[in-house]
């Protein structure tokens, strides 16, 4: 047994208690605590997979805004867990089966691995010159499957606009309600002092590096909407009204640079989301940037909820 | 290559361009709503309506003159590394029906959610507006999207705004409804990525047509299919997994269960034909497909027996969208597999995508005449409504116009289409099929007559508390008579649904 | 076995537990949880692919894993849609717990 396998076992073994206790966990609190720690051990898993990218964008979505957003509404949340409305064992009994049965199925299915991987590295990695791009990653979401990345920014403005709707009509426009700290404590208001900077930069690098190194503007944002939300939290900013401009602004930006350069696509590419000869990488770079502004501001405001009070005049 | 697999074009077609623009234009409506802060959104979201309707016309009358369908290959990449775009004759059917629903419901919902000035919108009819065009944005991508993938994001895009909009209204049981039914699209979901899955570690990608080349019936293809089948059955609401629905669709403001009962559960059943008829058109087994066709009967029978049982009129309706939605399921095993040397399976190709769109039409006119219905009289509760016929005559003539439909009774696209899926179970010798459809056209007949005999009863109208203005009526009218007029079609398997299909499913009746 | 298949085996677990707490967890918040984790195994077993596909000089497959970057974002609206429904739930009616309710209830 190498050493790499003996680390891939203890890994998994980690991976699979931490899921196990947060499913199992009684309460709510030690639930999402353990959630974001299995955020963070899946991502040293996606490394372990060789995929950076995608441990960059689950270590700071999944262990970083997601668990925010959970903890949020864990603190909000009123009502006792009424045991009475528990699931019969006899359901549970059937449940387990259930899972069992699809966990099979789905081991069975790994297992079953074909002689020669069907991949599409090769494809991928030669039509990547013609791109300008390092990082393959990048290619295929800017590139090849760019109605994708389009499609799923608008859905984020969509899930945006969903949140939103949820407040009381008298609230339409007004400033979302995210937990702000009346009397901060020493430590949040010197981290959220000392960390953005850094954060910032942090951020600003990985949209940067994205192109040919792992990284981007999916993961660039979620660093900068994770500080901005830390500023707002600490109260060293104040949370914007909804209808504010520039917030507005801010959000369709990205979107639209990224619309606007896959629409000109027809005439100077002859195909939609196609890039000139020559002419990719910098517009690749104009696009991953607004739309590192965009996701950065739209995933801030997801977690800061629907409005909640008017801005004062 | 294997005999079912699909022989399309792999280059982008002269007109292609039009399906980036149908999924392109409501995009581009939500991006300037929000900059502009949603001072134009009604505006905004009407003309790009008209724009919508113009490009589905436009796509429908392409696929009718080139016969053959359009393909566009999104930024010159060729699938399996890029993505095609591709509208066959379903598609360019589907979407012009669609688009034709979405202006009309669009129209309806000015009296609702209009704004009289360019002033700042109110929650409501701002959010409305919205999620209006992400439906169709999705619905239309769902129409045209050839890669699995793809259409992932696309069903995301259309449950995302189709959640907030059961809700609109912001009551409690709106709002359990809408989390209820967010639960069982997200699990949806996750089936169906899941599937997604094991077929792209099996078979190197996700492109429909490739697929329909290398897929065979081997254990991991038939693992995959079942979990991407049962996600999207979960979305689909078909029985077992329809309790979302009813309290979701009911609880909608009537424009919302308008385009939620016509349209959004019907993107999740293309995608569901899509992946057995065209992605792998040789794993569709003789037990699968009368599973799911069993499923669709259960459907029938338990949602029109519930039907019967409820007191408010859009509960009413929401459990006759689940009976309908289960006559869609008997183009398994009628148009499929083992059915598909005979020349009924187009004949039943045709009748069960006929329902669909019949059923659309007669699905928004009913909702729609519900809701004038309600705010006329305040409330929607279907004893109190004696009289209401001599009040609203016109609406509720187009409300027993689009119950012919749903009953299947001539003329209307909703008898059409049943006669042709009749037909199909009886000369394919399935004739189990065709005792549940007798039975669920009666049982509609006894919801149906159920709602206009009050209405009808000739005592005195009731007060109505709010004038509904005669355009409003007549809208409705006008989408019920769509359901009547689609019964005009010639009662033969349509060469336009078959066109882009594989050559099997293209032998006509003699 | 390779840490490639192991790593996959424990997706396929992941999946299973987490489709275990979506349907027998009866507070929503949980679901939600339940939900993420389900999620997360569908991604690993992407992830898995991957791997499996490396060739050409690359570590992995990259389609896969920009399929599952989408995911992973897709997944996150999800959730903060769901959460913002539950929180505005338990505000209107102090509940936490999806009941099964009757859906014939009066009311507009």
């Amino acid at each position: 047994m190498t050493y790499d396998l003996a680390f891939d076992i203890s890994l998994a073994g980690l991976l699979l208690a931490i899921a196990l206790w947060t499913i199992a966990a009684r309460t709510n609190f030690p639930a999402i605590v353990l959630f974001m720690i299995y955020g963070l051990v899946l991502a040293i898993v996606w490394v372990r997979l060789s995929a950076v990218d995608v441990a960059l964008t689950e270590a700071a979505i999944g262990g970083g805004v997601t668990s925010m957003l959970l903890l949020g509404a864990a603190a909000r949340l009123q009502g006792k867990n009424v045991a009475s409305e528990q699931l019969g064992l006899p359901g549970r009994l059937a449940a387990a089966l259930l899972c069992i049965f699809v966990t099979a199925g789905l081991a069975y299915a790994v297992f079953l691995r074909p002689e020669v991987a069907a991949t599409l590295a090769p494809m991928a990695k030669e039509n990547l010159a013609e791109s300008g791009l390092g990082n393959p990653v990048a290619g295929v979401l800017f590139v090849y499957r760019a109605l994708d990345t389009l499609l799923e920014k608008v859905v984020l403005l969509l899930a945006l606009v969903g949140v939103w709707s949820l407040a009381k009509d008298e609230m339409w426009g007004g400033i979302p309600g995210l937990r702000v700290y009346a009397q901060p404590s020493g430590i949040l208001v010197y981290l959220a002092q000392v960390l953005p900077p850094i954060g910032i930069m942090v951020g600003i690098y990985m949209f940067w590096a994205g192109a040919n190194y792992p990284g981007g503007a999916f993961q660039g944002g979620t660093v900068l909407a994770a500080m901005w939300l830390l500023v707002m939290m600490a109260r060293l900013q104040d949370v914007p009204a909804t209808s504010a401009p520039w917030v507005r602004l801010c959000l369709v930006v990205g979107p639209v640079a990224f619309l606007a350069i896959g629409l000109s696509g027809f005439v100077f590419a002859g195909s939609f989301l196609g890039y000139p000869e020559g002419h990719a990488k910098p517009l690749i770079i104009i696009a991953e940037a607004t739309l590192t502004l965009s996701i950065g501001v739209t995933l801030a405001l997801l977690v800061a909820g629907p409005p909640e009070r008017m801005p004062q005049r | 290559m294997a005999p079912d697999a699909i022989v399309l074009s792999d280059a982008t077609t002269a007109d292609g361009y039009l399906l980036v623009l149908a999924i392109i234009f409501p995009v581009i409506g939500i991006l300037l709503t929000l900059a502009f802060g949603g001072r134009y959104v009604e505006r905004i979201a009407l003309v790009l309506l008209l724009a919508g309707l113009v490009v589905a016309i436009a796509i429908f009358a392409a696929v009718l003159r080139d016969d053959q369908s359009l393909v566009y290959i999104v930024g010159n990449w060729k699938p399996p590394l890029g993505i095609a775009l591709r509208a066959d004759g379903v598609s360019a059917a589907m979407m012009l029906t669609i688009a034709v629903i979405i202006c009309a419901i669009g129209l309806y919902a000015r009296g609702e959610f209009g704004q009289s000035q360019a002033t700042v919108p109110t929650r409501a009819s701002y959010a409305f507006w919205v999620l209006l065009l992400a439906i169709w944005s999705g619905l239309n991508a769902m129409a045209v999207g050839a890669d699995l993938f793809n259409l992932y994001v696309a069903l995301e895009l259309l449950t995302f705004a189709a959640v907030p909009l059961v809700c609109l209204k912001g009551y409690e049981e709106t709002i359990k409804a809408a989390l209820r039914y967010m639960l069982f699209a997200l699990l949806g979901s996750v089936l169906y990525l899941l599937g997604i899955a094991l077929i792209y570690g099996a078979y190197g990608t996700l492109d429909i047509a490739l697929l329909s080349d290398r897929v065979r019936p081997e254990p991991i293809a038939w693992i995959a299919a079942a979990l991407m089948t049962a996600g999207l059955l979960a979305k689909t609401a078909l029985f077992p997994l329809h309790l979302w629905l009813p309290p979701a669709h009911a609880g909608a403001p009537p424009p919302g269960s308008a385009v939620l009962s016509a349209l959004v559960v019907k993107g999740s059943f293309i995608l569901i034909v899509r992946l057995w008829f065209d992605a792998m058109p040789g794993l569709l087994s003789f037990a699968a497909a009368q599973l799911l066709a069993a499923l669709g009967a259960g459907a029938i029978l338990f949602g029109s027996v519930l039907a019967l049982r409820q007191a408010r009129l859009k509960l009413l309706i929401a459990y006759s969208t689940i009976a309908q939605i289960g006559y869609l399921f008997f183009i398994f095993p009628l148009a499929s597999g083992d059915s598909a040397s005979t020349p009924w399976s187009s004949i039943a190709w045709t009748g069960g995508w006929l329902q669909l769109f019949s059923h659309a039409f007669a699905k928004a006119a009913m909702f729609m005449a519900a809701g004038l219905i309600a705010e006329a009289v305040g409330h929607d509760q279907i004893a109190d409504l004696r009289g209401i016929g001599r009040a609203l005559p016109v609406t509720i003539f187009a409300f027993g116009l689009a119950g012919l439909s749903l009953m299947g009774v001539p003329p209307s696209g909703g008898f059409v289409a049943k006669w042709m899926l009749l037909s199909a179970t009886v000369m394919e010798g399935q004739w189990w099929w065709a005792v549940v459809m007798l039975v669920g056209g009666l049982l509609a007949g006894g919801y149906v007559f159920m709602v206009l005999g009050k209405a009808l009863s000739s005592t005195t109208p009731p007060v109505l508390r709010v004038s509904i203005p005669r355009h409003s009526e007549v809208l409705v009218l006008a989408v019920a008579l769509c359901a009547v007029l689609l019964g005009l079609v010639p009662l033969q398997p349509s060469e336009f649904l078959t066109i882009g299909r594989p050559d099997i499913h293209t032998t006509a009746l003699q | 076995m390779t840490s490639g298949v192991l790593l996959g085996y424990c997706g396929a677990v992941l999946v299973g537990l987490g489709l275990f707490g979506l349907v027998t967890n009866p507070e929503i918040l949980r679901k939600i949880l339940a939900f993420n984790v389900l999620g997360n195994g569908v991604f690993l077993l992407f992830g898995v692919i991957a791997r499996r596909g490396a060739a050409a000089g690359l570590g992995a497959d990259p389609v896969p894993q920009a399929l599952v970057i989408t995911g992973i974002v897709v997944a996150f609206s999800a959730t903060a849609m769901a959460v913002g429904l539950l929180v505005r739930l338990n505000k209107v009616s102090g509940q936490t717990i999806m009941t099964s309710d009757d859906p014939t209830n009066s009311g507009k």
